[in-house]
C-alpha cells in the first residue's frame, strides 16, 4: 500500500508559491491573530465561560499545538478561528483578513472534532466534487497519494471505517492547499499505526511552509508534532511556549507511598519535593524532580510501602496551573 | 464554472441514494397503479367527464412532485447531523451555488416523477394533447419553486429526528388544504383557504393537463408571493444554522 508523506518539496515551493501569487496579496508578516477573543454560552447552570479574552499570534510556517482537558475551549476557539461561530468579544485576523475572507479565497482548510462525510460518492468522487469549489486546489491524485488513500479511493464513503473516514477527512481539509491548516483532535478513531501515518502527513504538509494548528488532549502529541504547545484550561490560556518547556511545566510526577506516621512539614523538605498532602495513611508528594524525591524518601523512610510514582494527569497539572479557574479576572498566563 | 462539478456531484448522489428514490418517486407510482389500475374503465369520474386515470395521473403528479420537492428538507437534516453543512462553511462555496445545487436535485426527482407518472399514465391508457402536457409541466415546474424553498428552510430548520413527520406532516397537510385528492367546490372557507396556498395552484398546474387552461393572474402572484417568502426564510435558515449538531 502507498504510503503517505512522499511529496517533493520542490513541488510543494512551486505550488505554494502558486496559491499565494494567484489570490488575494498576503499583508506581509501577517499570520494568525486572535485579540481578546471571549465566548459565553447560556446553559441551565448559569453563563458558560467557553473563551475568556485569550490572545495567541501565530506567525506563518508555526505549527502550533492547542492542548487542554475536555471543556477546555478548544473547539469553541478554532470555531472562531474559522469563522463558524461570532466571538462575544474580540477580534480574529488570518493573514490579514477576516475569517470569511480567507476562507472564501481558499487559505483555510479544517478538519473539525466531529463530522462525517457525505454519502452515495466514492472517496475520489468526493474528493473531486470539493476539490472543484477552490481556486487552486491540489490534483485528487497527489492528495489520495499523499493520505495513503489510494487503495479505498474507489470505495464509497459510507463503507470506510472510523479511521479511514478520518484521513479522507484530512485530505478533505489540504485539498485546497491551504495556507492555514486546522485540526480539531485529528487522530480520534485512529489505530497506533494510522496515528502515526496521520502525523507524517500532516508533517509533510506542514514542510510546505503551511501554518498549522491542531487540538489535541495529548501532550505526547503536542510534543512530536507542534513546533509551540499553547496550554488551554478553563477557557484560558495558562501556558503557551514550546514543548521541551510545556513539559517540563506539566511532565511533573507524584509520589504516592503508605507512611502512617510520617510529618508532612518533613516530608515537604524532601529535596525534589514541591508540596506534600496525605489521604489517610497515604501520602501523596508533587515532585519537581521525582528521581531525587524517591531517593531521598526511601533514605528517610526506609519503612514507605506501596511505592506508586506516576505523571501527573493533564488535568491535574491544569489545576495546578490555574490556581482560580472560575474567577473573571483577566488571566494570568503563566511565563515561561 | 465551477459550481458545475459540484452540481454534478450533488445530482449523482441524489440519484444513487436508492431508498430515497423509492420512496420519492416509486411510492406515488405505487399509489397511482393501486388507484387508477382497477378503475381504468371509469371514463367519466365524479361527474367531471373526465377519466379516473387521468384525473388521479395530473393528481398524483402534484402531490409526488411536492414531497420530492419538500424532501431535500430530509436531506439537508441528515447533513446537518453529520457535520457536512459546518464543512462546507469552511469552503470557498457560495450560497448561491449550494442553493443552485440542491434546487436541481429536487427538480431532478420532479421532474423524473412527472416523466414516470405520465408513462404510467400511458400505460391505463391516458393520453393528453402534447401542448396541455407541455403547458402543464411548464406550469408545474414553476408551481414547485416555493416548495423547494420550504425544503431547503426545513432542512436547516428542523433536526433530524423530527424532519420526517415535518416533511411528511406538511406535505399532507397542503396537499389536503390544496385539493389534491378532492374538488375544493368553487366556495367557502375551504376553498378561501386553499385559493392562498401554492399547493392549489400546483393542483391547477396539474390541471392545466385535463383542460388546457393556465393559471388565472391570482395563481402567479400567489406562487411568486410564497417562493419570495420562503426562499428568504430558507436563505435566513440556512444563514443561521452554523451551530454544532444537537
Ligand atoms: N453551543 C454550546 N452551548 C452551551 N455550551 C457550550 C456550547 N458549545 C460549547 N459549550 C461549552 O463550552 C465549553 C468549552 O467547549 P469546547 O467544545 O470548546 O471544549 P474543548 O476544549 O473542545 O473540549 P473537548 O476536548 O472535550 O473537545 C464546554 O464547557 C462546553 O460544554
Ligand atoms: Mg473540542
Amino acid at each position: 500500500m502507498q504510503r503517505p508523506g512522499t511529496l517533493s518539496a520542490a513541488s510543494a515551493n512551486r505550488r505554494y508559491a502558486g496559491r499565494v501569487a494567484s489570490t488575494y496579496p498576503t499583508v506581509d508578516g501577517a499570520g494568525i491573530r486572535l485579540d481578546g477573543l471571549s465566548k459565553s454560552f447560556r446553559s441551565p447552570e448559569g453563563p458558560v465561560h467557553a473563551v475568556r479574552e485569550i490572545d495567541v499570534s501565530i506567525e506563518r510556517g508555526e505549527t502550533v499545538a492547542l492542548l487542554g482537558p475536555n471543556g477546555a475551549g478548544k473547539s469553541t476557539t478554532i470555531d472562531m478561528l474559522l469563522g463558524l461561530q461570532p466571538p462575544d468579544s474580540g477580534g480574529v485576523s488570518l493573514f490579514g483578513r477576516t475569517p470569511r475572507q480567507a476562507v472564501d479565497g481558499g487559505l483555510v482548510g479544517a478538519m473539525l472534532q466531529t463530522g462525517s462525510l457525505i454519502q452515495y460518492l466514492s472517496v475520489r468522487e468526493l474528493l473531486t466534487m470539493m476539490a472543484s469549489v477552490y481556486p487552486a486546489p491540489l490534483g485528487v491524485d497527489e492528495v489520495l497519494e499523499q493520505t495513503g488513500l489510494e487503495a479505498i479511493a474507489r470505495r464509497r464513503t459510507q463503507k470506510l471505517s472510523g479511521g479511514e473516514t478520518q484521513r479522507v477527512r484530512f485530505a478533505l481539509a489540504i485539498v485546497s492547499n491551504p495556507d492555514l491548516l486546522v485540526l480539531d483532535e485529528p487522530t480520534v478513531a485512529m489505530d497506533v499505526e494510522s496515528r502515526h501515518e496521520f502525523w507524517k502527513s500532516m508533517r509533510s504538509f506542514a514542510a510546505r511552509g503551511k501554518t498549522v494548528v491542531f487540538a489535541t488532549h495529548y501532550l505526547e502529541e503536542a510534543d512530536q508534532n507542534a513546533d509551540r504547545v499553547v496550554l488551554m484550561a478553563h477557557g484560558r490560556i495558562v501556558a503557551d511556549g514550546s514543548p521541551t518547556e510545556i513539559k517540563g511545566r506539566v511532565g511533573s510526577r507524584t509520589i504516592r507511598a503508605t507512611l502512617p506516621d510520617a510529618d508532612l512539614g518533613e516530608l515537604s523538605g524532601l529535596p525534589g519535593v514541591a508540596n506534600a498532602d496525605r489521604h489517610g495513611e497515604a501520602a501523596l508528594l508533587s515532585c519537581a524532580d521525582s528521581d531525587q524525591a524517591i531517593r531521598a524518601l526511601l533514605e528517610r523512610f526506609p519503612a514507605a510501602r506501596d511505592i506508586e510514582i506516576t505523571g501527573a494527569g493533564l488535568e491535574d497539572a491544569f489545576l495546578a496551573l490555574t490556581a482560580d479557574p472560575d474567577s473573571d479576572a483577566p488571566d494570568a498566563a503563566v511565563a515561561l | 464554472m465551477r459550481g458545475l462539478v459540484y452540481t454534478r456531484y450533488e445530482l449523482l448522489r441524489a440519484f444513487r441514494n436508492r431508498r430515497f428514490f423509492f420512496f420519492s418517486i416509486g411510492f406515488p407510482l405505487l399509489f397511482y397503479f393501486v388507484i387508477a389500475s382497477p378503475n381504468r374503465g371509469v371514463h367519466d369520474f365524479d361527474r367531471s367527464g373526465i377519466s379516473l386515470p387521468l384525473y388521479y395521473m395530473v393528481g398524483l403528479t402534484a402531490f409526488g412532485t411536492m414531497v420530492a420537492m419538500i424532501s431535500t428538507g430530509t436531506r439537508i437534516a441528515s447533513e446537518r447531523q453529520i457535520g457536512w453543512t459546518r464543512q462546507l462553511r469552511i469552503t470557498p462555496l457560495s450560497t448561491r451555488a449550494y442553493f443552485r445545487a440542491k434546487l436541481l436535485a429536487a427538480y431532478m426527482m420532479s421532474g423524473l416523477t412527472i416523466v414516470l407518472l405520465g408513462l404510467a399514465g400511458s400505460s391505463l391508457g391516458v393520453s393528453l394533447p402534447a401542448g396541455h402536457w407541455l403547458a402543464m409541466v411548464g406550469l408545474i415546474l414553476v408551481a414547485l419553486l416555493p416548495f423547494a424553498a420550504l425544503g431547503i428552510m426545513l432542512g436547516h430548520l428542523i433536526n433530524v429526528d423530527s424532519i420526517g413527520p415535518a416533511t411528511g406532516g406538511g406535505a399532507s397537510l397542503l396537499a389536503f388544504l390544496g385539493g389534491t385528492w378532492f374538488p375544493l367546490g368553487s366556495h367557502g372557507f375551504l376553498f378561501e383557504l386553499g385559493r392562498l396556498l401554492p399547493s392549489y395552484w400546483l393542483v391547477q398546474a396539474a390541471h392545466t393537463g385535463l383542460t388546457g387552461h393556465g393559471w388565472p393572474v391570482r395563481g402567479w402572484v400567489v406562487i411568486a408571493v410564497w417562493s419570495v417568502v420562503l426562499s428568504a426564510g430558507a436563505l435566513y435558515a440556512f444563514r443561521r444554522d452554523t451551530k454544532r449538531a444537537g
